[in-house]
């Protein structure tokens, strides 16, 4: 393996450890850091790659962390150890964390310093997930008006209707067969 | 006992589409019900699995591994939640490749892009309502979205001010307000 490779390997593993340690607040809120450390700083997708994954993370089973590292691990690398070792790190420090807080887990439940964190980081993580939406928003993913529209239809059907992600998803791409043809 | 954890939690990883919360009645069916572990105890790793960092089904699977057998109980658990999803994700990332310029699917994906916003749209907004944040506490998420979005600012710097703030407010902030309240 060449340097250059092994070097690659080595940003993957930093990264994930870095997603997985400061991951908080679920899978939405973890996006905007995925994509800023995987995206704007490491290029290693362009945007409209990031969301593609993110699309198939919503279609298929599992967590999109997971989904996400699996991926680009492995588009990163061209190599299934590359999936390996993203998705072992985003793993990692909660795993070390979860084990650690075992022992001592009825101190963790109702520690005063972990709860006042916390009165900062739950409002935090609203922003966090916005960011993530935000940083979506742009040419790439909206290639012109009739995106808006797909935009607003997909909205109005998670948000008014309660559609299942999945179903939107699936119409989204039908919409997208249509409009384009 | 192992070998059925296994096959447990690559069940529950399996059929749960949509990310983490999906997998939690599942995982509360298949672990509480057989009597591994009780309702409250469960309720109660939930609550703390919430405030981890990571992915929260994975730590939730580590936390009943651990409670039934150990550190192995756990690398089990954790190794079944994930291998459903590593292995359907690396399959469609060998293969997509060779689709991604077919013109049936980037005009699918172009329909799909500006879903995929309305889908992160939902629950930031649903997030702001289930927290009950007045306007005020909107303002420092706000201004941390904007931080990321327009000045690139790495989310980690963003979290950690959360963190302070939290602290800050907490054991400081507070306890002025409240005396000046008096």
């Amino acid at each position: 393996m060449g340097k250059e490779a092994k070097m690659i390997y080595w940003q993957l593993l930093c990264v994930y450890l870095k997603i997985g340690l400061f991951g908080f607040g679920g899978g939405y809120a973890m996006l905007s850091l995925i994509q800023h450390e995987v995206v704007d700083k490491h290029e290693w997708l362009t945007r409209q790659e990031f969301t593609d994954v993110v699309a198939i993370s919503q279609m298929t089973p599992g967590p999109i962390g997971i989904n996400s590292a699996t991926y680009i691990g492995y588009t990163a690398t061209g190599s299934v150890w590359g999936s390996v070792v993203a998705t072992v790190a985003v793993c990692l420090p909660s795993f070390l964390l979860v084990l650690a807080i075992s022992y001592f887990f009825a101190r963790f439940k109702s520690n005063k310093y972990v709860e006042a964190a916390f009165t900062g980081l739950r409002p935090m993580t609203v922003g966090l997930i916005a960011a993530a939406g935000l940083l979506l928003v742009n040419h790439e993913n909206f290639i012109d008006w009739k995106s808006v529209v797909i935009f607003a239809g997909a909205f109005l059907l998670t948000w008014k209707y309660k559609m299942h992600p999945i179903l939107v998803i699936c119409l989204a791409g039908a919409a997208g067969l249509f409009i384009y043809w | 006992m192992l070998g059925t954890l296994f096959f447990t939690f690559v069940k529950i990883g399996m059929f749960t589409i949509g990310g983490g919360y999906a997998m939690i009645p599942l995982i509360e069916r298949e672990v509480v019900d057989r009597g591994w572990i009780g309702k409250e105890d469960f309720l109660d790793l939930f609550a703390v699995t919430q405030s981890l960092p990571g992915i929260f089904a994975v730590n939730i699977s580590i936390f009943v591994g651990y409670r039934l057998r150990g550190v192995w109980g756990s690398v089990i658990c954790a190794l079944g939640t994930i291998l459903p999803s590593f292995c359907i994700i690396l399959l469609i990332a060998l293969f997509f490749n060779h689709f991604q310029d077919n013109p049936w699917v980037v005009k699918v994906f172009n329909g799909i892009r500006p879903a995929v916003v309305a889908l992160i749209a939902v629950p930031c907004i649903s997030a702001a309502r289930s927290l009950h944040l007045k306007r005020v506490q909107l303002i420092a998420p706000a201004i941390g979205a904007l931080l990321i979005w327009l000045c690139g600012v790495s989310p980690v710097w963003i979290i950690l001010a959360g963190i302070a703030g939290g602290l800050a407010y907490t054991f400081w902030i507070k306890g002025k307000w409240e005396r000046r309240q008096r």
